[in-house]
């Protein structure tokens, strides 16, 4: 298939009825890059993919290849791969012929596509099970052929609907590090869908972060990390204490809680807004002198423990620390400014 | 819960009522069988000597070899059509919302569940009128009204089973829509196809309301032959009547063996998802 | 092709219409061909009768008791006879609704009279239930009667081979829906505390009923179609000459089409009524999963 330079997504937007699941998608793929699009369920994430690959008509927008417009074309012909969350194998060909049945449909020489399937089979280490149903497979296995058959093509972008979510959590490791091997090594274009922010850090080039069918970042996993765009996206990129409160002068003044805050801003925030202060659990550090706090849940995590606790005031926080807790300690905590990203409500 | 070893009188009431009910027919089957073999029965229990030249008599005076033939002929061109037709349309409404379609969904159930008699005596009527009633193809029609509905329930559940995004995959892989159905579909209904067709032959060859009304006398199916050959009764010796009905019996019990290996009794009779044991 | 175009597709794909549903067109014209044409050609035919208005022939149908009374006598079959299947499939069906050896031969029995259809039965019954038949025979060495018991060519005969082809379906009909219940259910019940009758009644009859609505539907419209048996093992000329007996008769021996056409319309309409009154009872109901949360 040919290559491209760019994959131009403008203004993709799909309607359901009255209920709108994608609005206004822009969005610039370079050859060579990995793309996680990242949400929670519902978020369109999974639409956006689907109109990307043709099985879904957009209600608006277009889709562009270097020059030529792609939105107008069958799935067929758009010269795409995808990986399906239920990897959907055919259940009556061998994981030879599911492997060869694109190369089948492009016509392509016997004797190449033949040889191009035993590479691909070889590629995810499948050789000994070439002549099996998928029925006979185990779930990893599966997954192997569903990334064969859809890599043999040499496609110019591959979809994936959030392939990994069917496996265990050891197996999702590996194959994690696993595709991301094959995307540097056959010189991929990968889209890759999924709900799990580690999952799109740990693998991505760039992360486009879906809430209610709009784009609210997009960004490298360090800046979809550390520096969020809104508050949305901190609650999903992890930041589990969400506070709101309201800003006064340059300090924020939370609800629940006595003492005033420093914080850095994000976004434009004037003196007397509401604001909502966000904070991962990691970042609340235990200090003697801090304000105090009552431990109320402390869950054990190997070398660290996962504390709920509470505020003189009542305000809940949730943090993380290798110090020992158990319930009904009483401990001094601080929340640090240049981890206390202040967002507008 | 507990199990009780020694059967409560509810029990002995059930099996008893379910031995009542194979005795009646056993009877009734048993007594059409022994009568095709009976040389006379009047008042005793069983006949005085046996012979099988009834059915030599049967197969010359019914003519049955033509009637066989008209049968074969119809059950295959109801069962082939009303697949051709009733698939596809299976394969969009188990797949596909759009408008309108649970009015076409009521349109295709009520010909199933309308008596045969009530729609066939217009039906047939219509049938002359255009002069196809009479003949082979005014029987093959009024046979595939109940049968294009019927596969279409049968297979509306086949298709539903079959993961959609299967059909994405393979479009992803660049199959055009002729290949999606000839190198997946197709292979993959192929149980659901076989079942519905021999179920389509089973309900047509016993089908004989429909053909009795638009059948002419080259064109009667064996129940139909069945049917006249009862109600002439007098002019044939009982016997060789009786030997009919063993042979339309015995083509319906080998059709049944033939078709529960496909399919599972309960579905013979209605469309109701299996419980999965 | 144009954005015009290309746009009015889409918002047509969006409301599910696009060119697959052309797949509907074969089977759409077959029905409408085959079955909602001649219906309504039907109903016109009966509106034209030889003489009289546009509503001769039905009034002709329901002036005249011989053709009036065959609504009656084909409810008085086919209500008893399609309830009594039902009716005997619920405790039979319950007993048998678990795992046991055999039960697939059993089903497999209970399939051969239906595929054997009703003018097999009706053969079969002469001979059974005839005056020198298997059954009267049993009757008389056994001493229950003195004499044969009238059976065939009567209300009996045609009643007799309504169970023999309806309670198999009736069975197999109830067993399908009652091994749709969740078993757990009962057990629920029965750690709370209920008894065999209790758990039946309160859980099980409950969920069943929808179930045994349509049953009752369904063999109520194969007891309605009593064609062949009514004039083989009954008495087509007395008491059971049913609307399809008077609607034939009118059509392949008076060759009067729209006294049959009005017959066979009055038939459907009867019909109608007693469905669409299981049904609207039925709705009553609950109907919903008969499984016990997470599936």
């Amino acid at each position: 298939m040919t290559g491209f330079e760019t994959l131009r997504l403008d203004g993709v937007t799909r309607r359901f009825g009255d209920a709108d699941a994608l609005t206004g998608l822009d969005l610039e793929i370079r050859r060579g890059e990995f793309i996680a699009l990242l949400g929670p369920s519902g978020c369109g994430k999974s639409t956006a993919l689907n109109c990307l690959a043709g099985l879904l008509p957009l209600s608006d927008g277009s889709i562009w290849r270097d020059g030529t417009r792609l939105d107008t074309l069958p799935p067929e012909r758009r010269g795409f791969g995808m990986v399906f969350q239920n990897y959907a194998l055919f259940p009556h060909l061998s994981v030879r012929n599911n492997v060869a049945f694109g190369l089948k449909m492009r016509g392509v020489p016997r004797a190449q596509a033949r040889r191009r399937t035993e590479d691909a089979i070889r590629l995810v280490h499948l050789e000994e099970h070439a002549g099996k149903l998928p029925g006979q497979l185990s779930g990893g296995q599966q997954q192997r052929v569903a990334i064969a058959r859809a890599v043999v093509v040499e496609p110019s972008l591959v979809l994936m609907d959030e392939p990994l979510s069917n496996l265990d959590a050891k197996l999702r490791l590996e194959m994690r590090t696993e595709i991301r091997r094959l995307h540097q090594n056959l010189g991929l274009t990968t889209v890759y869908v999924t709900h799990d922010q580690e999952e799109a850090l740990s693998m991505a080039d760039r992360l486009v972060v879906l809430r209610a069918g709009r784009v609210q970042q997009i960004g490298t996993p360090e800046q979809v990390h550390t520096r969020p765009a809104n508050r949305h996206v901190a609650d999903f990129m992890g930041f589990r204490n969400l506070l709101p409160g309201r800003s006064v002068d340059d300090h924020f003044k939370i609800n629940d809680l006595g003492v005033r805050v420093s914080g850095t801003s994000v976004g434009e925030i004037h003196k007397g807004d509401p604001v909502v202060a966000a904070i991962r659990p990691e970042d609340v550090l235990l200090r003697p002198g801090g304000f105090e706090v009552t431990v109320e849940v402390a869950e054990y995590h190997g070398r660290e423990i996962a504390a709920e606790v509470r505020t003189t005031d009542g305000l809940t926080l949730h943090l993380r620390t290798s110090q020992r807790l158990a319930p009904g300690d009483k401990v001094g905590v601080d929340l640090p400014a240049d981890r206390l990203l202040v967002f507008p409500a | 819960m507990r199990r009780r070893i020694v059967a409560s009188p509810g029990a002995w009431v059930v099996w008893g009522l379910v031995a009542v009910f194979f005795a009646g027919l056993a009877g009734v089957i048993g007594s059409v069988v022994v009568n095709s073999f009976g040389v006379r029965w009047f008042d005793t229990w069983l006949p005085e000597s046996y012979t099988t030249q009834w059915y030599g008599q049967a197969w010359t005076d019914f003519t049955l070899l033509p009637v066989l033939t008209v049968t074969l002929l119809v059950c295959l061109l109801v069962a082939g059509i009303s697949v051709l037709v009733g698939v596809p349309a299976a394969y969009v409404l188990a797949r596909r919302k759009f408008p309108g379609g649970r009015l076409l969904h009521l349109l295709f159930l009520l010909p199933i569940l309308m008596p045969p008699i009530t729609y066939g005596i217009p039906l047939a009527t219509v049938l002359y009128k255009y002069g196809l009633a009479g003949h082979l193809s005014g029987v093959v029609l009024a046979n595939l009204v109940p049968s294009v509905p019927f596969v279409i329930l049968t297979m509306t559940p086949f298709i539903e089973q079959i993961d959609p995004t299967i059909e994405r995959a393979a479009r992803m892989c660049g199959a055009r829509t002729r290949h999606v159905f000839g190198r997946i579909l197709a292979p993959l209904l192929v149980p659901g196809i076989l079942a519905a067709s021999i179920l389509v032959v089973v309900r047509t060859v016993g089908m004989f309301e429909l053909t009795f009304l638009t059948a002419g006398p080259d064109s009667q199916t064996l129940v139909v032959a069945l049917f006249y050959s009862m109600s002439a009764a007098g002019i044939r010796a009982q016997q060789s009547v009786d030997a009919m009905a063993v042979i339309y019996c015995v083509m319906m019990l080998v059709l049944l063996v033939v078709a529960l290996r496909f399919v599972n009794p309960t579905q013979l009779v209605a469309r109701v998802k299996e419980d999965p044991e | 092709m144009s954005t015009a175009t290309l746009a009015a597709r889409h918002r047509l794909a969006e409301r599910g219409i696009d060119p697959q549903l052309f797949l509907l067109i074969p089977a759409t014209v077959f029905v409408v061909a085959l079955f909602i044409y001649p219906f309504c050609y039907g109903i016109a035919v009966s509106l034209q009768p030889a003489q009289g208005g546009a509503l001769a022939a039905y009034r002709a149908f329901f002036t005249d008791a011989y053709q009036r009374d065959t609504i009656a006598t084909t409810l008085a079959i086919s209500l008893p006879a399609a309830l009594f299947n039902v009716l005997a499939a619920v405790p039979i069906a319950y007993r048998m609704r678990g795992r046991f050896r055999g039960k697939r031969l059993l089903t497999i029995i209970l399939v051969v009279p239906i595929t054997l259809g009703t003018v097999l039965t009706a053969e079969g019954l002469l001979n059974f239930l005839g005056p020198t038949g298997w059954f009267n025979r049993v009757l008389l060495s056994t001493g229950l009667a003195d004499r044969p018991v009238t059976l065939t060519h009567n209300y009996w005969g045609v009643f007799f081979s309504l169970v023999i082809t309806g309670f198999p379906f009736a069975f197999l009909l109830v067993l399908s829906y009652l091994s749709g219940i969740d078993p757990s259910l009962e057990r629920a019940a029965a750690t709370l505390g209920a008894g065999w009758a209790q758990r039946f009644f309160r859980i099980t009859l409950p969920l069943l009923a929808p179930g045994l609505a349509t049953t009752f539907c369904l063999t109520f419209v194969l007891a309605f179609s009593v064609f062949p048996s009514a004039i083989l093992v009954g008495d087509p000329s007395g008491s059971t000459r049913v609307i399809s007996v008077a609607a034939y008769e009118a059509a392949y021996v008076r060759y009067d089409y729209a006294a049959a056409s009005a017959a066979a319309i009055v038939m459907g309409a009867v019909e109608l009524v007693v469905i669409s009154i299981v049904l609207g009872l039925r709705s009553l109901l609950y109907t919903g999963s008969t499984a016990g949360g997470k599936g």
